[in-house]
């Protein structure tokens, strides 16, 4: 086989001149999530400046660390300093790094996160203490936020492509066995054994057999799959060779979702440079090996999630499921055996390969093996992109990680799996966060989305909320799936819109067996754990919507109604201006009236009523609801209060 | 408009090797990637590509509406000057993006998947943009804006020319 020792060589040295860089190095944290944050301006910014001022330094861009609540996130390499990570950096706030930092000495402490690799510096912790960094143990995720995507010398210089030269070494009976003793499992929702799959393949004959790469994150709530991708996207090449290799594929597909055109570019770049330095095409490495891969572009449609359904997807076809088996793994595109998998169990073998099936094992439970990434999101104070060893608490995640609720309100439940997963209610968050324990409470682990709910969230509008997605992308080939959904979907909208009967949660009940049981593919016998779990966790929400017509959590419009306290508004008119309905009316100076035959119940009022007012309440069923009221004084004490501990 | 110029684009797609069924000949697994660019090209699928497109590839106008029509991508008329997706994603959900979403349709007095009588807005539902950090978010022509907020839909729009007195009445 063909050494690279002289591109190891090469690239190590360039990544150690930047490691030990003489000149001051800005890295910013571009990935989706960075960019919608404003990192665009700040790289702008930086990139300005630099020129302007005449100054040796260097921009790089990284995808991304994490911390995505505190984006845009920037990394500050001073010669001889220890290198700082900076959140929340905005064009303004680049420039100040710039002159008190970088050109001074003040380590902006106010604006830091933490010292990366030092203890401390000058009022600046470690970034490694950081709450949302404590309790994370970052393998699959090493790389993002770290290297430039786009440069396979950071990639190399890291170990990349190590695990692959291994795997060419040992062979692909060592390899199965490798994957086999480091017990990983499908990280794509399901858990499948890895090797199991894999085995079954490898025992059909066949001329030809195929890997595709599942980058079709369809779970809303998940974004895993994206951040990997746009941050370490030869990870996942890397992983496709190594399963390609023990498999006898020729040749992959990574079918990644239209909605990610920064993860395609830089996949697109990758492969590019894969192919240039011969670790794909023909007799790769002269290893006697050859694999392409060729990204296939999704066009939204979430039931392509599921293995058949994509397989058409890639064939042309209307991505409809077929029964199995015959799995995939014996005949499957084109009829010939296929793997499919997702991107981070394929981000996994390079790790397993490398630092060995022992090592990996070591983290994680008895049945679930290694980490697992999560994205945090929706009421918790600090969202992002985790990675934890599998068995870690939930409560470990949102709230030691996580920070515990948004605005300092108390966590009602935890959402994992998505459309396809359940509610796991507050009382369970010490259950660990494995592919058992988790199926045991009615959810599953899914991808990795994750899900926060507080007391303003309404479990059954969330449960109408899934139900209306996967009607939607129910693909209409099975009647239980086609009709039951609807079905279901048509009980909920009565039962939130105040419509309902008592009878309708049994029809509920029983409509979601029906369609578990009898649907063809995951997506219809998935569909209903949604509505299964709400429906076991919070029946009494479920009874106070139909029988009291109450949503104590002020979510299910038709439920509720705003009215104005004539003792407390003052009469600003800031809510006549602002309803939509034009259904207030008032003069300034005195108090305002809705009128509840043109109100439509947004809330727009309720959102522009100073909190010193707080003069429009709602009522739903027997629960009145005031906004607390706070002096101006007292409004500043408590968002000084919370900088104060976010220090 | 120019079906002669996507009929030689589509043919030349489709006359290259097919990759994996190894015949050579069009291929049926070419359709989607050619759909995809001649939506790049012309922002919808014209009814006289899809024509060329059939005549190409030897699949009925029919089916390839129903492959076409299967995907939310997939658009069949042209879009309207500026669109806007909300993101109805689960982390947007919980934070209010529903009401984002209301917000717009009252302002624009048009529903999701509508666009208004001027064609100078259209008002899309996305399933989930993946920025659930930064819920609810909303796209507009293509770039996320994060952490957004009903009381920020107005500015937006008349940032992008829309006459707040004409609909909001």
């Amino acid at each position: 086989m063909k050494p690279l020792d002289e591109t190891y060589a090469a690239a190590r040295e360039r990544w150690q001149a930047l490691e030990a860089s003489g000149i001051p190095v800005f890295f910013v944290g571009t990935a989706t999530c960075g960019r919608a944050a404003g990192a665009g301006e700040t790289l702008d910014r930086l990139r300005a400046e630099v020129r302007a001022r005449n100054l040796e330094a260097l921009v790089v861009e990284t995808g991304c660390l994490g911390p995505c609540s505190l984006e845009p996130l920037v990394v500050v390499h001073k010669p001889n300093a220890p290198r700082i990570c900076f959140g929340k950096v905005g064009p303004r706030e680049a420039v100040h790094i710039l002159e008190r930092h970088v050109l001074g000495d003040d380590p902006c402490a106010e604006l830091a996160l933490g010292a990366i690799g030092a203890e401390s510096v000058d009022g600046v912790g470690a970034f490694a203490d950081h709450p949302m960094l404590r309790g994370q143990v970052r393998r699959v995720l090493r790389n993002c936020g770290v290297i430039d995507p786009e440069n396979l010398d950071h990639y190399l210089a890291r170990d990349g492509y190590r695990g692959f030269l291994r795997a060419v070494d040992i062979g692909p009976d060592a390899i199965v066995e490798a994957v086999k003793q480091a017990g990983v499992r499908g990280r794509g929702g399901a858990g499948f054994p890895t090797w199991r799959k894999w085995d079954l393949c490898r025992r059909t004959p066949a001329d030809q057999r195929y890997l595709i790469c599942n980058a079709d994150e369809g779970d809303p709530g998940a974004f895993m799959d994206r951040s990997l991708i746009e941050g370490d996207p030869h990870a996942v090449l890397e992983g496709m060779l190594i399963a390609a290799l023990a498999l006898g594929a020729s040749r992959g597909f990574i079918y990644c979702r239209a909605e990610y055109p920064l993860a395609i570019a830089r996949l697109g770049v990758a492969i590019g440079q894969a192919r240039t330095l011969g670790l794909l095409g023909d007799n790769i490495l002269g290893s006697g090996f050859s694999f392409d891969v060729s990204i296939k572009r999704g066009a939204g449609a979430f039931v392509c999630g599921e293995e058949t359904a994509l397989i058409a997807s890639i064939e042309g076809r209307r991505p409809m499921p077929q029964p199995r088996p015959p799995f995939p793994a014996v005949s499957g595109l084109w009829g010939k055996p296929t793997i499919i998998q997702n991107v981070e169990t394929l981000a996994n073998l390079p790790l397993i390969l490398h630092y060995g099936a022992d090592w990996y094992a070591e983290l994680g439970t008895e049945h679930s093996k290694g980490t697992k990434t999560f994205s945090l999101a929706g009421k918790v104070h600090r969202t992002g992109l985790i990675e934890v060893p599998m068995g870690i608490t939930l409560r470990q995640i949102v709230e030691d990680i996580g920070g515990g609720g948004a605005d300092g309100k108390a966590i009602k439940a935890v959402q994992t799996g998505g459309p396809s997963g359940g509610c796991i209610p507050a009382a369970q968050l010490d259950l660990p966060a494995d592919y058992e324990s988790l199926v045991a409470a009615g959810s599953i682990m899914g991808s990795g989305g994750l899900i926060v709910l507080d007391e303003e969230t309404c479990v059954v509008d969330l449960a109408r909320y899934f139900m209306t997605f996967t009607q939607d992308e129910s693909c209409g080939k099975c009647p239980p799936c086609r009709v039951g959904t609807r079905a279901m979907l048509y009980l909920l909208e009565r039962i939130v819109a105040g419509d309902s009967t008592s009878d309708d949660l049994r029809r509920l009940e029983d409509l979601a067996q029906t369609v578990n049981r009898g649907s063809l593919c995951g997506l219809g016998q998935t569909a209903p754990n949604p509505v299964l779990t709400t429906l076991r966790y919070f029946p009494d929400e479920y009874r106070d919507h139909v029988e009291k017509k109450q949503c104590a959590a002020f979510v299910c419009r038709p439920l509720i109604r705003h009215h104005i306290d004539m003792e407390r508004c003052p009469g600003c008119t800031a809510c006549v201006k602002t309803c939509p309905a034009e259904a207030i009316t008032g003069v300034r100076g005195e108090p305002h009236v809705i009128n509840e035959a043109l109100c439509s119940q947004c809330g727009s009022c309720l959102s522009v009523c100073p909190p010193t007012y707080a003069a429009v309440y709602r009522v739903s069923g027997e629960v009145t609801r005031y906004e607390e009221r706070k002096s101006k004084a007292g409004a500043a004490g408590v968002s000084a209060q919370r900088a104060a501990a976010e220090g | 408009m120019n079906g002669t110029e996507t009929h030689v684009s589509t043919h030349q797609v489709l006359t290259s090797p097919a990759d994996g069924s190894g015949s050579g000949r069009m291929s049926q697994e070419h359709l989607i990637p050619t759909l995809q660019e001649i939506q790049e090209r012309h922002g919808y699928l014209p009814e006289d590509a899809l024509r060329a497109l059939a005549a190409a590839t030897g699949v009925s106008e029919n089916e390839i509406y129903g492959l076409a029509s299967f995907y939310a991508h997939f658009r069949f008329q042209p879009p309207a000057e500026h669109t806007i997706h909300v993101c109805q994603g689960t982390a947007c959900h919980v934070r209010g993006g529903h009401q984002i979403l209301h917000d717009f349709e009252e302002r624009l007095s048009i529903k999701a998947g509508q666009m208004t009588s001027d064609h100078k807005f259209g008002l899309e539902r996305v399933a989930c943009v993946g920025c659930c950090a930064l819920a609810p978010v909303v796209l507009v022509d293509g770039k996320v804006r994060a952490n957004m907020k009903p009381k920020l839909v107005r500015g937006l729009l008349s940032k992008l020319g829309h006459a707040v007195s004409a609909t909001d009445t």
